[in-house]
């Protein structure tokens, strides 16, 4: 199964990269594989917020052998239909490096959010809170200084919850509150490892 | 998807077990014993059990149930309902932060996984009936108790309560629903400790009962703050703002709260401008809200809070005409360590008078809530797994990645990534406050039972079955809670599933329905069994 999923994923990644003077390929990822099954207007913005991973692994799927076959041809329907795809020609270019360091490529449009975008894409960030910047387990860091100057000041909630992030830097957001303009086309986010390095001598008696 | 791999993968154990009789029937003499054994090992699903469904044990199972295909979680929780302190812990004015559930009902969607509720194992059940069933124990059951002060009044049974009661009250908890807080005694709350949870209490009893009403909050703690007469919180602590534990969103809060207002830090307890610009981030941007204060007018606001810092709680005194009235907590000053006043782990001395006695004072207070940290407690039969629980530091001792540890050595020798040996119990785990101390938010819990199933499963990779849980066949039936079902049966025990939790989810959502609220949580746990049978 694990090996399906791989599978789905390259496929799907390997379409973005192949993008190049091909509208049909330059479509994300995301859009081509839906393009089989009518678009998913989400629900409830809550309800939809758990398209991570697990969803897709955890949620009991349907044993007939037909659907089986369909589910591996688009993997991406188990992730939910709360981003939008970007219009032809309006594409904005975003890359996450993730925490071994593979670089993940996507189209994504104007107005939606890192962390809907990475977890409508199985990338590995969670967000607890449900995008509500109320926690920090969607840190992400700007890979570019210049990139994260142009984006809007975070504000004191943000600041409060990044506070508490693990591994903060000094240019460190909350996905959830990251929303895509034009402006931030070829941003590169880098996502922190989820499980700390810990040392034995972190736990010793203080 | 997953589960269809698992499906396939129990097909392949149906089929590989009927080869491996084969193999047996013709291998008596072959000598490949060992190699039948190993078969048994991987073709059957891990049986995980998870003591506890709070944060730390659902994020455990949702990562090993997303990283380990063949993996089985039973989660055994004591109340019927499952969350822990997502639902009993989190305020109620809080909602965004109780939304980790929906990744928890998630993660109970699999077919991987089972609820197990109303079952206090250790009690209920002996720990050691698990045993046999598992290949991997993990404990999550958080911190059942919370530490004392040890000053004289401190076990009255009217107006001093701990903030984990009154927060178990407000929330609903079954075991606090009789507290019955008396807030009309008075105008003034002394709360000892300077912890989020000092920061809750005072905000519940701080905010207009008319902003709570929507929220979970239960009607008879909505009832009891409606009448209540408090006017003026006192949030003391022991040592410096530097020291204190509080975070800054919480602080956040209680300042813009609408016509409360917030009584200045006197500059002395400060550190000085140059030290707050040469802090870390986190420090400085905390201190800087601090110095800055709250925008409410005093002259206009109904309600008021302070922090107060240096005290060291000393006893509480009663009326002397109505000996059930509590006036006032006593405490002693302390002064900043000299030599390093303002880093975040700096002890404080007492301080002394002229006179050479210490200096006291003595603060008004009608309700008296400690809160000074939570505290674990060993689960009844631990150390029939070999466990030695910490009673010092109230944690199961651990490797910091999870892992058991024995201190006395008598566990599997394990090596750490920095090099260094441990004795690790095999097949036993921890995660969240009993492995760590009770502190930290949501994400670091998170974070934490990830590491922790991480470790699990990189133990079951290189394991060689040799232990006594971890999949050694001739030790682990494998049955999980198939195993432990009889057991449970014949001692008369009436287990919830997921399926029932969902019904008492309903039937609470419906009621608060009918108030205008998100939900009306059920206080008593027979009134949960109530709608489930």
């Amino acid at each position: 199964m694990a090996l399906w999923r791989d599978f789905g994923l390259h496929l799907r990644r390997a379409v973005t990269k192949a993008s190049a003077g091909d509208v049909c390929l330059a479509l994300p990822r995301r859009y081509v594989s839906h393009s089989t099954t009518p678009w998913r207007t989400g629900g409830v913005a809550n309800a939809s917020r758990w398209n991570t991973g697990a969803k897709k692994s955890l949620r009991p799927e349907s044993p007939s052998w037909k659907e089986t076959q369909r589910c591996f041809s688009i993997t991406a329907q188990a992730a939910h239909g709360h981003i939008t795809p970007p219009k032809p020609g309006e594409e904005i270019n975003v890359t996450f490096i993730d925490k071994d360091g593979t670089k993940v490529e996507l189209q994504v449009a104007e107005g939606d959010n890192l962390l809907d975008i990475a977890q409508a894409n199985d990338l590995e960030m969670e967000g607890a809170c449900g995008g509500s910047c109320a926690c920090s387990t969607c840190h992400v860091i700007v890979e570019d200084p210049e990139l994260f100057d142009k984006m809007e000041e975070p504000s004191d909630d943000e600041n409060d919850m990044l506070d508490l992030a693990f591994g903060l830097t000094e240019t460190s957001r909350l996905g959830c509150q990251v929303v895509m303009t034009k402006d931030l086309d070829g941003l590169v986010v880098r996502l922190p490892s989820m499980t700390r390095n810990l040392q034995a001598s972190d736990f010793e008696s203080k | 998807m997953l589960d269809r791999a698992f499906v396939r993968a129990q097909c392949t154990a149906r089929v590989s077990r009927r080869s491996m009789l084969r193999t047996k029937a013709v291998s008596s003499y072959s000598g490949s014993h060992r190699l039948s054994s190993h078969a048994a090992q991987v073709n059957r699903p891990v049986r995980v059990a998870i003591v506890g469904s709070g944060p730390a044990g659902f994020y455990a199972a949702a990562r090993l149930l997303s990283k380990q295909q063949d993996a089985m979680v039973d989660m055994y929780e004591k109340l019927p309902v499952p969350f822990g302190l997502a639902r009993y812990g989190v305020a109620p004015d809080h909602p965004e932060v109780k939304n980790c559930e929906e990744k928890f009902t998630e993660v109970a969607t699999s077919p991987r996984f089972n609820f197990i509720g109303n079952i206090d194992l250790g009690n209920d059940l002996p720990l050691a009936v698990l045993k046999p069933h598992y290949d991997a124990i993990l404990f999550a059951y958080g911190a059942s108790k919370d530490k004392e002060l040890g000053i004289p009044g401190e076990k009255a049974l009217r107006s001093v309560y701990s903030a984990r009661s009154f927060v178990g009250w407000y929330n609903g908890l079954p075991e606090h629903r009789d507290l019955q807080p008396d807030l009309t005694s008075g105008e003034d709350v002394v709360i000892v400790g300077q912890g989020n949870v000092a920061l809750d209490v005072a905000r519940i009893l701080l905010s207009d009962v008319e902003a709570l009403r929507s929220t979970d909050i239960t009607d008879y703690a909505l009832e009891a703050l409606s009448k209540s007469r408090i006017k003026r919180v006192r949030v003391v602590g022991r040592r410096g703002p530097l020291q204190a534990s509080f975070t800054i969103k919480e602080i956040r809060e209680l300042l813009q709260l609408p016509s409360v207002s917030f009584h200045p830090i006197p500059k002395d307890v400060f550190p000085p401008e140059d030290v707050v610009n040469g802090l870390p981030r986190a420090q400085k941007r905390l201190m800087q809200l601090l110095a800055k204060g709250s925008a409410n007018d005093p002259q206009t606001a109904t309600k008021s809070w302070s922090l107060d810092f240096l005290l060291s709680p000393d006893s509480l005194h009663w009326s002397p005409m109505h000996p059930y009235r509590l006036t006032h907590a006593k405490f002693s000053r302390n002064e900043l360590d000299p030599a390093d006043p303002y880093n975040p782990t700096s002890k404080v001395t007492p301080k002394y008078l002229s006179s050479g006695k210490r200096a006291m004072v003595n603060l008004p207070s009608s309700v008296f809530f400690r809160s000074v940290g939570y505290k674990s407690l060993p689960l009844p039969g631990l150390e029939d797994l070999g466990i030695e629980f910490d009673s010092h530091r109230g944690i199961i001792p651990n490797d910091g990645f999870g892992r058991v540890k024995s201190l006395s050595g008598s566990g599997e020798s394990h090596k750490l990534p920095d090099g260094s040996l441990i004795s690790h119990l095999p097949g036993l785990y921890c995660a969240g406050w009993v492995k760590r101390g009770p502190t930290g938010v949501i994400a670091s819990t998170m974070t934490d039972a990830f590491t922790t199933a991480d470790s699990l499963m990189k133990d079951l990779a290189d394991h060689n079955g040799s232990g006594s849980l971890l999949r050694a066949p001739e030790q682990s039936s494998g049955l999980g809670w198939d195993g432990v079902k009889p057991e449970a049966a014949r001692l008369g025990l009436r287990p919830t599933s997921w399926q029932d939790w969902q019904r008492i989810d309903a039937a609470e959502r419906e009621r608060g329905q009918r108030k205008g609220k998100v939900r009306d949580k059920f206080g008593r746990i027979e009134e949960m069994l109530e709608v489930i049978s």
